[in-house]
């Protein structure tokens, strides 16, 4: 979320499109009720089904699974075309005025720059044009043809209401009735903010999904505002912690872009790393990579990692594919690993294609599940039933599993969606001997570091060096891990404005990211943390709830990344010369000599507004991107069906079958075979969550199963009506790689939509059973869903395939 | 006067309220000791987060015992903490049946191996279980790491054995789990949050 939790009470009308608030976060949600009741606020939701989040909605509009980029790029053209944004905004907040290169251009389903062998774009002229000083060209009045504004209206002037409609399903007077609630916001003191989840980022476009959108609050100005932002409602209670620890192959501790094997050294990885300025008198923040890189390796390696040897450079590994959930899999699958280790994390169930990944652990030699909990996937070579066949005498896969401890049985902090990181304390001790994921870390770790020393092998020193200052070996405790998340100086931090002045003695805690050196004299786990636990203590366990300014920020309860900031990018909550756009919820202004208010501004404290600094502090130019050309698929987001369409066409090029899904997307060979077709095929299946249970864990908690015990499916009463099933019935749901049985819910939550001239029906699949829990065994939803995801991020595309239903 | 909770009941059936008798200073011990301010009244209050969904929360976890040394803590009760800011003391139907996860019959009380072939689980120590998982990982990093590319490049790379983490495990845990794994040399991992 770029707001929080709070905030949403600030919004004068809330989006809750691509998730399902009131079921899936309720607690969340109740902002969203408060916004309605306390503010007269609008609750607008746009889904394939009538959810809870629809029903207590002032206005509901249906939509086809997979065609939110033809829904919300048709909400861009009635904006632009209406005359409905937010013009000082664009003009100095976002990149509208900036000229694009020459060569850029989109044609027939494609931009420039497309190989259809590689899947892929070279993006050379997805870039802007420069001046001799290397900045951006822009061309303020905004009526240059090639200023991204100019290419933008061009771009969404094919999305009109007409086409929109019959792609989405969505009748035109209802799509009319979204756009014209949308298009009130574009007043600057009104905001509008969105809360969407899992249906916009489990598509094969799901990250330009939520950039259709991002454009959106950019036009109408609701970025930064109270009330306002792009607001991810995120999964797991520290999905957000562990997105920002960055246990992932692509990037390093506080997003810092992993080395690969291009890089041949440290001047080499930290100068691509490091961003030119754009534009002049920009912060360009990602200027201080060097910083942050630096402080991680010395946090890693200490005394090992100096200037002379590339702090320990080549003991990082370099990245050469791609190594995401679905490529580790298929490289299991091809016979290409040996061991597999599954931390709290259940792939069986949670990944595309439950019989392909039962294939690929049976080809590992050793499995190693740690869980508080009995996984499927900790059984995936044991029979149960028609819900698991397996035959384990031909599995020769040597399969660990370790008890791990749940949240009341340790100490530690998480970090919600609102970025807000919240320590908790140890209640209790797990059962028998259970122990904690640290403990369990740390005794692989020593036992490994233990055999190198003693018995040498391949690259013993970064094993060996690794920093391990904690007082119980075996026990690290999670306060020392907290601060060495957050950083302490090594050596004298001093003022870069006054020398003589020192502003952390060695040995202390840093009292945030400003302080961070790439001279080695700090230490840093994860510069976006850097200040949560300073020289006053563990600001992540503050608890004074106090809130002065009515906005709901809280700023002494827990902490917030980055900097304690609760609402980023909050410069542009305020015009150019420093006034807020809404003074009744200001959340910074300028005084004259500082910036400051109700939240820790985001920007230099003391950046005058004549000096033109903008708010975009993170990006190169200062402003945000409505041209942006760090995606795969395009610079602007442009509709392509799903992978599974009920189509056989993409209704915006219809003469391009090259162009029906996603260009650019990954497909492995194999799973491009498996996709199915409409004539088979014929309903667009959907999976969702229900408010008793949470994803695969609830199923073993008693009072959750006998809440939701069975698994169903949801079908409308029309598709019941022609396949003959009744409420309550069993019926067999199958796609091209495999089929549950579960009982029908015929609802009138489900309703057939009008598409492309087609009549499309709509079958929706809870996920939250299978062969192990105490709920009722069922079928893995997963053995229905395809081996696709998004271009950039690689999530899954469970949102939106092709099913047949029979009665079983 | 010595009364079990089922007599009790019986007598107040036989026509007599349950006040009056209770008036009479004839109530029976266990009863009273079933409402509820009494049980967390003696109960130890700790500040807690639930684990679902990234609302996170904020939690009261009553535990039997005083935190003395030889009081075993036992979890017998969890609530919204009202505290909290953005639950303000609510919780959903999820996080209102946390008590049976903590509680669920299928946690895993002690390591296990289902040895190549079997169709079993047996328990084994930690020791045991450490060492062994260690001894494959070594063999399998010794034998594959990639020090070097086709070009000479100094690249360090594990990529036979893979790595999935929770989202569920608190910051610490995680900034661990990965200090670890990079300094093995792991760029095979990824992280629930990708789904």
């Amino acid at each position: 979320m770029t707001n929080h939790w709070v905030d949403i009470k600030n919004a004068d009308l809330v989006l809750v499109m691509g998730g399902n608030a009131a079921e899936a976060h309720p607690c969340g949600f109740k902002w969203v009720i408060e916004a309605k009741k306390d503010r007269k606020a609008k609750l607008v939701v746009v889904d394939p089904r009538f959810t809870r989040s629809a029903a207590v909605s002032d206005y509901y509009a249906p939509i086809r699974s997979g065609s939110d980029i033809a829904f919300l790029g048709g909400v861009i053209n009635y904006l632009l075309t209406n005359d409905k944004i937010h013009h000082d905004y664009v003009k100095a907040y976002t990149n509208a005025s900036f000229l694009i290169d020459e060569g850029y251009k989109f044609e027939d389903g494609f931009f420039s720059g497309y190989n259809p062998e590689k899947r892929s774009y070279a993006k050379d002229t997805w870039k802007y044009q420069t001046d001799k000083d290397g900045y951006a060209k822009v061309d303020p009045t905004l009526q240059d043809p090639r200023c991204a504004f100019q290419l933008m209206k061009q771009h969404y002037s094919r999305y009109t209401p007409e086409l929109v409609s019959k792609v989405t399903g969505t009748p035109k007077d209802a799509f009319l009735k979204v756009c014209e609630h949308i298009a009130e916001t574009a007043a600057p003191n009104k905001t509008m903010t969105i809360c969407y989840a899992l249906g916009w980022t489990q598509h094969s476009v799901g990250s330009q999904n939520i950039r259709t959108m991002a454009m959106i609050q950019l036009l109408l100005g609701n970025m930064g505002m109270a009330g306002g932002g792009i607001n991810a409602l995120r999964g797991h209670a520290n999905v957000q912690g562990i997105t920002d620890m960055c246990l992932y192959s692509e990037v390093l501790p506080g997003y810092l872009a992993a080395p690969t094997d291009a890089d041949k050294n440290w001047a080499e990885f930290v100068d691509k790393r490091t961003p030119k300025t754009l534009r002049p008198n920009q912060m360009n923040y990602g200027q201080n990579f060097s910083k942050w890189a630096t402080s991680l390796m010395k946090a890693w390696y200490g005394a090992a990692a100096t200037d002379k040897n590339d702090y320990a450079y080549d003991w990082l590994p370099k990245k050469d594919a791609a190594y995401d959930v679905l490529a580790i899999f298929e490289r299991m699958h091809q016979g290409k690993m040996n061991g597999f280790l599954c931390q709290g994390f259940n792939p069986l169930a949670s990944v595309s294609n439950k019989k392909k990944v039962g294939d690929a652990m049976a080809k590992l030699k050793y499995l190693v599940v740690i869980d508080p909990l009995a996984t499927d996937t900790s059984e995936f070579w044991k029979p149960h039933g028609e819900f698991n066949e397996a035959d384990p005498a031909k599995i020769q896969t040597e399969v660990f599993r370790l008890p791990a401890n749940l949240f009341a049985e340790e100490s530690g902090s998480f970090t919600n969606s609102g970025r807000v990181i919240q320590w908790h304390w140890k209640a209790a001790d797990g059962p028998g001997e259970s122990k904690g994921d640290i403990e369990i870390m740390a005794g692989l770790f020593l036992k490994l570091k233990e055999m190198y020393a003693k018995d040498g092998g391949k690259l013993p020193e970064p094993i060996l060096n690794l920093t391990w200052p904690h007082r119980i070996a075996a026990k690290p405790s999670p306060e020392e891990l907290l601060m060495e998340i957050s950083g302490k100086a090594l050596g004298e931090v001093l003022d870069p404005k006054d020398k003589t002045k020192v502003l952390a003695k060695p040995g202390e805690q840093l009292a945030g990211f400003a302080q961070l050196r790439d001279d080695g004299s700090t230490a840093c786990g994860n510069w976006i943390y850097g200040g949560c636990w300073s020289q006053a203590g563990n600001l992540t366990a503050r608890r004074d709830n106090s809130d002065p300014s009515g906005l709901g920020q809280t700023l002494n309860w827990g902490y917030a990344w980055p900097a304690n900031r609760r609402i980023l990018y909050n410069r542009a909550s305020c015009d150019v010369s420093g006034k807020p756009w809404d003074p009744k919820r200001a959340v910074i202004k300028w005084s004259g000599t500082a910036w400051g208010g109700n939240d820790v501004p985001d920007m230099r404290p003391d950046a005058a507004p004549d000096e033109n600094v903008m708010p975009f502090i993170m990006t190169a130019e200062g402003v945000a991107r409505l041209f942006a050309p760090a995606l795969a698929e395009g610079p602007f987001p442009e509709h392509y069906e799903p992978f599974e369409t009920p189509l056989d066409r993409n209704p915006f090029h219809p003469n391009n079958p090259k162009a029906v899904s996603n260009p650019a997307a990954r497909v492995y060979k194999g799973d491009m075979e498996v996709f199915g077709k409409a004539k088979d095929f014929p309903y667009v299946a959907t999976t969702y969550r229900l408010v008793e249970h949470f994803h695969f864990w609830t199923k073993h908690a008693r009072i959750n199963a006998v809440l939701q015990p069975e698994q169903f499916v949801e079908i409308g009463e029309e598709l019941a009506k022609e396949k003959g099933i009744a409420n309550g019935d069993k019926v067999k749901v199958r796609s091209n790689r495999g089929f549950i049985k579960a009982v029908a819910v015929v609802t009138k939550r489900i309703k057939a939509l009008d598409v492309d001239g087609k009549k499309v029906h709509t079958v929706g699949i809870p996920l939250h059973w299978g062969f192990k829990g105490v709920a009722k065994p069922g079928y893995i939803t997963n053995t229905l869903t395809p081996f696709v995801g998004d271009a950039n991020s690689q999530t899954p595309e469970f949102k939106a395939f092709l099913v047949n239903i029979e009665k079983a | 006067m010595q009364v079990t909770r089922r007599q009790f009941f019986k007598v107040c059936g036989a026509g007599l309220s349950g006040s009056s008798i209770a008036l009479m200073g004839f109530s029976p011990a266990p009863a009273l000791a079933e409402v509820r301010s009494f049980k967390l009244a003696r109960a130890t209050e700790t500040r807690n987060m639930c684990p679902y969904c990234s609302v996170s929360c904020g939690v009261l976890i009553y535990t039997t015992g005083d935190k003395s040394k030889n009081a075993k803590a036992d979890i017998i009760h969890i609530e919204g903490d009202p505290d909290n800011p953005v639950n303000r003391g609510t919780l959903c139907p999820k996080g209102a049946g946390l008590l049976d996860m903590v509680k669920s019959p299928n946690r895993l009380k002690w390591p296990e191996v289902r040895e190549p072939g079997s169709s079993e689980w047996k328990r084994i120590s930690w020791d045991d279980a450490i060492s062994r998982i260690a001894t494959h990982m070594k063999k399998d990093r010794d034998a594959n790491l990639v020090e070097k590319n086709a070009e000479g490049v100094t690249v360090n790379r594990w990529n036979t054995t893979g790595f999935l983490a929770s989202s569920a495990a608190g910051n610490e845990a995680g900034y661990l789990t990965v200090k670890i794994l990079r300094g093995l040399g792991a760029v095979a991992l990824d992280t629930q949050a990708r789904i």
